[in-house]
């Protein structure tokens, strides 16, 4: 025995010692219940940051379009009598690709805000590419590549190729490539539906991890786009990336109300992505909570059991003079001592299944299905988290073993 | 005159109180104990032995009348205040020892030191070995205490009562269960250490030979003492 300990900690790590095969069992089921919490964590986690990082690495957080185009009767519709006519039928007007109206005043506006990092102004409508007999309908995306590619990193999505875009340049999807039988260094000719038409040669190909994007998006330079879509001069949207993506929702809001453009953030494009999410989120803070509840349940059953086994211990040390107090620190280091032992075994099943997730669920091309999020604080959390428990499940029994009368505790 | 160790003026204890089945146990006990005084307490059982010693222990509470130990009215105490007290002023040996299984025969001998922030220093150990060798249990005292007989579990018992240097010492029938040689070495003990630190001690015992040896016996029957 240490001298050095406490008293209350040589009692409690000796009656954990003593009754070892209860102790050794509710530190399993302590173990198992964090275990199951840090592995489900890292994996939801590592879930959600890979959803988000997939579709940030491919749109902008906030995207800034000109204001609809709305239908204005011009005055009241008359019947011949004089009165309102009813049932007057008000057309909703053609959307027509247009740009916004003082972009270069709006996108320095936008830049100024703290919570912006990148603004990048494009110009993009639908046009055809043509290759000798075959023709495609594509998207063309006239991007400034400095400013574009820190929203959307294109360049990790290159095959081939390069991402040089001069006014005769254009990068296209590999199925694109393939469908119309070109490589890089080709030419395409590029007709739009205002009637501009270019020939534009292929510098690059990109894949973005989906077959109709690769087919349908083209990248060339905004000036290219401007004089292709008949937009001289003008964007038909400005591009946006904020420093705190969750902020997206907030920032593009104020835009919104400041100028009158239309704002749409990530957040509000993906809407049934973060439904997922919070339904994600709240059956991993149910789990949690029956775990925390079963682990709880567990440890206090064991230290009611634990203080009816030791009652005359109990009732011996409170006729040498140790205190209610001291009695109650027992039972309560000993829950805390079940959690936290408890959650380090746990935290370490934990790991290990991570790690052999990490190794063993893999795509087919032998890169990890997904990378997972094992954060430090993670660990901790679970610590805490369990060893909080382990003493708030303590706590009824080591009250009740406070309270126990010496003189029939020890009558036994 | 000093201060006797123990003063019990009129004390009665009732258990059910208020009940229908109320019944008092103890009918106004008066009784002193001076320093040094070796008092050995007789009577059949049922009687309120027990129960006395209980009370002079600061393990339960007179119903009412006046209890002093040391001089300091308990009565108005509170429990943090009595469980001080009697860890302090008070050591005590059980008729079964009620020694901690999970503990060396030390660990049992420094337990009430370990408990206590005026006691818990380096020397806890070295004086919970020399008690181990006042009673003749040097080469035990790492041994688990359920490794021992009954004699030297109670030997063990006595020298746990005397770690704090009480000044009053109760022992509530300790060779009750033990044979001759071993009550008597238990007994001797107990003479020893009221001789030898000036301990009073309550003794109660059903030995006449042991009370015999004592300096004063009261005999308590049916609640009251009688002299």
């Amino acid at each position: 025995m240490s001298r050095w300990m406490p008293f209350e900690w040589i009692v409690a790590l000796r009656f954990l010692r003593e009754g070892r095969m209860q102790t050794l069992f509710i530190v399993a089921g302590i173990a198992i219940g964090v275990a199951v919490i840090v592995f489900m964590s890292a994996l939801l986690t590592g879930l959600q940051s890979n959803f988000i990082r997939r579709v940030l690495t491919a749109q902008a957080h906030i995207q800034l379009l000109p204001p609809k185009e709305v239908a204005r009767p011009l005055g009241p519709v008359r019947a011949a009598g004089g009165g309102p006519l009813e049932d007057a039928i008000i057309q909703a007007p053609l959307q027509r690709l247009k740009s916004i109206d003082q972009w270069q005043t709006l996108a320095a506006q936008v830049r100024a805000m703290p919570e912006v990092a990148v603004v990048s102004p494009i110009a993009s409508g639908s046009a055809l590419v043509i290759r000798g007999e075959a023709s495609r309908a594509i998207s063309v995306i006239g991007v400034d590549p400095a400013l574009y590619f820190r929203i959307v990193a294109l360049p990790e999505k290159m095959v081939r190729g390069t991402t040089r875009l001069t006014p005769s340049d254009i990068l296209i999807g590999t199925d694109l490539a393939s469908d119309l039988g070109v490589a890089v260094g080709d030419k395409l000719r590029v007709s739009a539906a205002g009637g501009g038409d270019q020939t534009l040669a292929v510098t690059g190909l990109f894949d973005l991890g989906s077959k109709p994007a690769n087919q349908r998006t083209t990248y060339v330079a905004l000036r290219t786009a401007q004089s292709l879509l008949g937009l001289v001069g003008g964007v038909s949207a400005i591009d946006v990336t904020v420093k705190d993506i969750y902020a997206a929702e907030a920032v593009a809001q104020r835009i919104t109300a400041a100028n009158g453009v239309q704002a749409d953030s990530w957040i509000a494009t993906n809407a049934q992505f973060f439904t997922a999410v919070q339904a994600q989120k709240t059956s991993n803070t149910a789990i949690r909570f029956f775990v925390a509840l079963s682990v709880a349940f567990g440890i206090a059953s064991v230290l009611v059991v634990s203080v009816v086994q030791k009652s005359r211990e109990i009732g011996i040390l409170r006729a040498m003079g140790i205190s209610r107090g001291q009695v109650l620190r027992v039972f309560l280091l000993q829950g805390g001592l079940l959690g936290l032992t408890g959650s380090v075994g746990g935290s370490s099943i934990g790991l290990v299944a991570l790690l052999l997730w990490q190794r063993y669920a893999l795509n087919p091309d032998g890169t990890p299905l997904f990378p997972l999020a094992i954060e430090p604080g993670l660990f901790v959390a679970s610590l805490l988290l369990a060893t909080l428990t382990g003493l708030a499940a303590a706590f009824a029994p080591a009250l009740r073993a406070a309270r126990l009368d010496p003189v029939v505790a020890i009558r036994g | 005159m000093a201060e006797p160790v123990v003063c019990l003026r009129d004390v009665r204890k009732a258990f059910n109180l208020g009940l229908a089945n109320e019944t008092e146990v103890l009918h106004g006990i008066d009784l002193t104990l001076a320093r040094g005084e070796f008092c050995a307490v007789m009577g059949p059982s049922g009687s309120g032995k027990s129960t006395l010693l209980n009370i002079v222990g600061l393990l339960d509470r007179p119903t009412s009348g006046s209890l002093r130990i040391g001089g300091e009215e308990t009565g108005a105490l509170d429990d943090h205040a009595l469980t001080r007290l009697r860890g302090h002023s008070i050591g005590f040996v059980f008729q079964y020892h009620n020694l901690l299984a999970g503990f060396t025969a030390l660990e049992n001998v420094m337990m009430p030191m370990l408990g206590d922030a005026t006691f818990f220093n380096d020397g806890m150990a070295q004086r919970a070995a020399a008690l181990l060798d006042s009673v003749g249990l040097s080469n035990w005292r790492d041994s688990r205490v359920t490794e021992l007989s009954g004699g030297q579990q109670q030997r063990v018992a006595v020298a746990r009562s005397l770690a704090m240097a009480p000044p009053l010492l109760l022992a509530d029938e300790p060779t009750g269960n033990l044979d001759t040689k071993s009550a008597d070495a238990v007994f001797e003990l107990l003479r020893k250490a009221n001789r030898d630190h000036g301990m009073a001690v309550l003794f109660v015992t059903h030995n006449p030979l042991l009370s015999a040896r004592c300096d004063r016996i009261i005999r308590v029957v049916d609640g009251r003492l009688e002299r």
